[in-house]
């Protein structure tokens, strides 16, 4: 009996660093599903005098897909956008992340703009308010705005299949 | 020429990239470090907002100044964080339910160690014969 203490303080040890080490330390509680859409007023991106807020957000189903001309994932998970806006399922807005208008606007003219309107956020002010960590991020936000669903990182094709359809469509129904 | 550099030079140091450099109260200046020094910079996984360099921590540094200048309390601040954030944002883990045994765990290891440390002590010298003892100095 006393020579199993050591085998069962090293197994003890064992599973916690075990359990510590398949922690993803990227992966960070999501805070803002089902909580509404933060209120914000910000510049669209082709035309600094009209403002987007909130209400751009709600009575319909919104993917909002955080970019910006500086981020090179971005441009891998473009052409996915791309074909998102041409199956024309969902009202796409683009949040365009600690960018420079002129920048911006001549890459999305280089990769093509799949989105409907575009936030224009220079200061991170609605990015941290959504707990934004790095781009592309994106939100999916039900008919009375609330946040439904975030993913971190580029949207694979299979990605927009497998979960980000079926669950447009199914708050589509709701 | 000279003159042009080195008031380039001075002002390179007047303008330092810091947030925290447009003086604008130093109280506030104080607080919002204070503030910066207890969130986690949600990018770099192990620096404090204050001295990190990442974008994202230079905006909330900035925001963390709006906020105290629009009248919010340190903990209003530290708040808002949360929200978004989550207890991620906090460098230091707050004592509650999820966190009780990390908090717990060293002081419970301390007393098992400690507890096992006199029982095996006290069992060795009732088994100790007095010649024994004097050997051991």
């Amino acid at each position: 009996m006393r020579g199993l203490i050591p085998l069962i303080v090293f197994g003890v040890i064992a599973i916690a660093l075990a359990i510590g080490l398949t922690n993803d330390p990227r992966r960070m509680e999501d805070m803002l599903i089902d909580q509404p859409f933060p209120e914000f007023s910000l510049p669209t991106l082709y035309e600094p005098e009209t403002q987007h807020s909130k209400s751009d957000i709600q009575n319909q189903v919104s993917l909002i897909n955080v970019f910006g001309s500086w981020c090179v994932t971005c441009i891998v998970e473009h052409p996915v956008l791309m074909n998102i806006a041409e199956t024309e399922t969902v009202r796409l807005i683009g949040h365009n992340w600690r960018d420079e208008r002129d920048k911006a606007i001549t890459w999305l003219a280089r990769q093509g703009n799949p989105y409907d309107s575009i936030i224009f956020d220079p200061d991170s002010t609605l990015a941290i308010s959504l707990g934004v960590t790095a781009a592309p991020e994106t939100f999916i936000t039900d008919k009375q705005g609330r946040i439904r669903y975030k993913h971190s990182g580029d949207i694979t094709e299979k990605d927009w299949e497998t979960v980000l359809k079926p669950l447009i469509e199914s708050l589509q129904a709701e | 020429m000279r003159s042009f550099f080195s008031c380039l030079f001075v002002a390179f140091f007047l303008l330092g990239p810091s947030a925290f450099s447009q003086v604008n109260g130093a109280e506030l200046d104080a607080r919002a470090r204070e503030i910066g020094q207890s969130l986690r910079c949600v990018v770099c996984q192990n620096q404090s907002i204050d001295e990190s360099d990442a974008p994202l921590a230079q905006d909330m540094r900035k925001l963390v100044k709006k906020r105290l200048i629009a009248g919010d309390s340190n903990a209003d601040v530290i708040a808002f964080m949360r929200e978004t954030y989550g207890d991620y944002v906090l460098l230091k883990p707050p004592v509650q339910r999820n966190t009780y045994p990390l908090w717990g765990l060293p002081f419970l290891i301390l007393i098992v160690g400690l507890t096992w440390f006199f029982i095996s002590g006290s069992k060795k010298r009732s088994q100790t014969t007095d010649k024994e003892e004097t050997s051991i100095k």
